[in-house]
């Protein structure tokens, strides 16, 4: 009597040309009434690379949080042509892969094989499917011998590693990442940077590292105290002193 | 503490760790209730079902002792069953006199303790030989399959996922008390008895604070990766015609001591 699971949702993603993501005039108040976003507006085309930079409490990580509906529905954001509700949730949370800033709080199954299957056995994928995303995804970030390591014994930088292949095996189309050199000693930092450098994949990262946004992000985009102040070239708007001292940041040459 | 201080799970290759997870939880739960339905002072019954769970114990592969040496844990709650032993049923065996009171043990009651310790001794140690030898999210999705209300696998799956974050947060703020509690030679130190209340105190809702905050994150990052309320497996669960026959004879087997108890 074996049991079989159907998928519960069908996972197909949509066939997307040009723009994954689409946010227009994205407003955002925590219950407490402070207002987090206050009319977003940004575009990303397949294949680009984002920075999303910005002082501390500027909206960077509520906006990544709501690319993928984790803090309720909206209608502004569009991924692949679709509006963040959710009857779309399971198709654009395999779409999104979000990596937290802090992997102890990904990283929450007792094992590495576990926790990078987690999100392709939620998707329902077939259990052939599921064993070969693991391969890959470790594969990918150099991290297969340790599939049955514990999540908790490995270093920070490893750490990052299998966040970050939690989310590939999921294949998504735009790699959302919060503070990914964050924590990260010299050497960690520079393979990490390597890493993701061999991605060819849409990515948006939040971050302060500003050498990371000069290697890695030939797009840059300035938020401050829940707007977009700039959104431009990395090289012209690193530049651009003025700017980045009047929104707490310093370019990397500083 | 270590992360995986609550995960019980020790891994195996034995008969038990294969046997599916349904037949284990039904199996196991069968074998709770046979022991508190048995009557009291069935000696001989206590012992039937005690050698069922020392066979289970050995072909787990993890030795005879196995569950004895955890089942102590459970001690302390079965001890409350101690006022039985006062219960007006039987024949008095001896008068205490306390000078404020009068306590009376009977025969009857003293049976009743020793049973409540038995049946109470032999059902902790088999739910810990269950947990021992099924990885959790089997055990989960084995409940799930046999029915159990949604609300309960999900708060028992989320109780066990944020145990861990708990620990670790508590060891966090004792480490940071730790390091900030010298002493100097000579001086008395530590404060006063009220003054460390409060500390502990604040220690404690901070505890409460930052573990809710962090439960909050990891509950975004499972929802990010597609978690919708099911916790799957990737383990195969098949009730083989193997998992079938255990299954019969472990509860034929429970009847039967059913049985002997009640005719004796």
């Amino acid at each position: 009597m074996p049991v079989k699971h159907q998928a519960v949702h069908d996972i197909r993603t949509p066939l997307c040309e040009g723009e994954i993501l689409q946010v227009q005039d994205l407003e955002f108040a925590y219950p407490s009434g402070y207002a987090a976003l206050r009319g977003i507006d940004l575009c990303i085309r397949e294949g680009e690379r984002v920075a999303l930079v910005g002082p501390n409490g500027a909206g960077k990580s509520t906006l990544m949080l709501h690319l993928n509906g984790i803090l309720g529905q909206s209608k502004a954001i569009l991924i692949a042509g679709l509006p963040v509700i959710p009857e779309n949730y399971p198709v654009i949370r395999a779409l999104v892969g979000l990596v937290f800033q802090n992997p102890d709080d990904q990283l929450f199954s007792p094992t590495v094989f576990e926790d990078v299957a987690f999100g392709p056995l939620h998707m329902g994928l077939s259990e052939e499917e599921i064993y070969q995303r693991v391969e890959e995804a470790l594969a990918a970030v150099q991290m297969s011998e340790f599939e049955d390591h514990l999540c908790y014994h490995l270093s920070m930088g490893q750490k990052k590693r299998v966040a970050i292949a939690t989310v590939l095996a999921m294949r998504p189309k735009i790699l959302v990442l919060d503070e990914p050199s964050a924590g990260l000693d010299p050497r960690a930092r520079r393979s990490l940077i390597q890493f993701l450098d061999t991605l060819p994949i849409t990515m948006l990262a939040a971050t302060h590292d500003m050498r990371l946004v000069e290697d890695l992000f030939p797009r840059m985009v300035i938020m401050d105290e829940g707007e977009i102040v700039a959104d431009g070239l990395t090289s012209r708007l690193m530049a651009n002193d003025s700017l980045l001292k009047a929104h707490g940041l310093e370019s990397s040459r500083a | 503490m270590h992360v995986d201080a609550f995960n019980q799970y020790h891994a195996g290759e034995s008969l038990i760790h294969h046997l599916d997870a349904r037949a284990k939880v039904v199996v196991a739960i069968s074998f709770i209730f046979s022991n508190a339905l048995l009557p009291d002072g069935s000696w001989v019954t206590f012992t039937l079902a005690w050698m069922f769970l020392l066979l289970a114990n050995e072909l787990s592969g993890l030795g005879l002792g196995f569950t004895l040496k955890r089942s102590f844990v459970a001690l302390p709650f079965a001890l409350v069953a101690g006022s039985a032993i006062f219960s007006p049923l039987g024949e008095p065996l001896a008068v205490w006199d306390l000078g404020f009171m009068t306590l009376i043990p009977t025969d009857a009651g003293v049976r009743r303790f020793f049973s409540v310790l038995i049946r109470s001794w032999l059902s902790v140690q088999m739910a810990i030989l269950l947990v021992a030898t099924t990885p959790f999210p089997d055990l989960i999705h084995a409940l799930e399959h046999l029915r159990a209300p949604r609300v309960l696998t999900t708060i028992i799956a989320f109780l066990y996922r944020y145990l861990f974050i708990l620990t670790d947060e508590a060891r966090r703020l004792l480490r940071a008390r730790e390091s900030r509690s010298a002493n100097l030679s000579g001086r008395k130190h530590g404060g006063t008895l009220w003054w460390r209340a409060k500390v502990t105190g604040n220690m404690v809702g901070q505890l409460f604070i930052r573990s809710y905050e962090r439960s909050d994150r990891i509950y975004k990052a499972m929802l990010s990766r597609g978690y919708a309320g099911h916790l799957r497996t990737l383990n195969p669960h098949i009730m083989r015609r193997f998992d079938w026959l255990i299954l019969i004879l472990s509860l034929t087997f429970l009847l039967l001591v059913q049985f002997l108890g009640w005719i004796q």
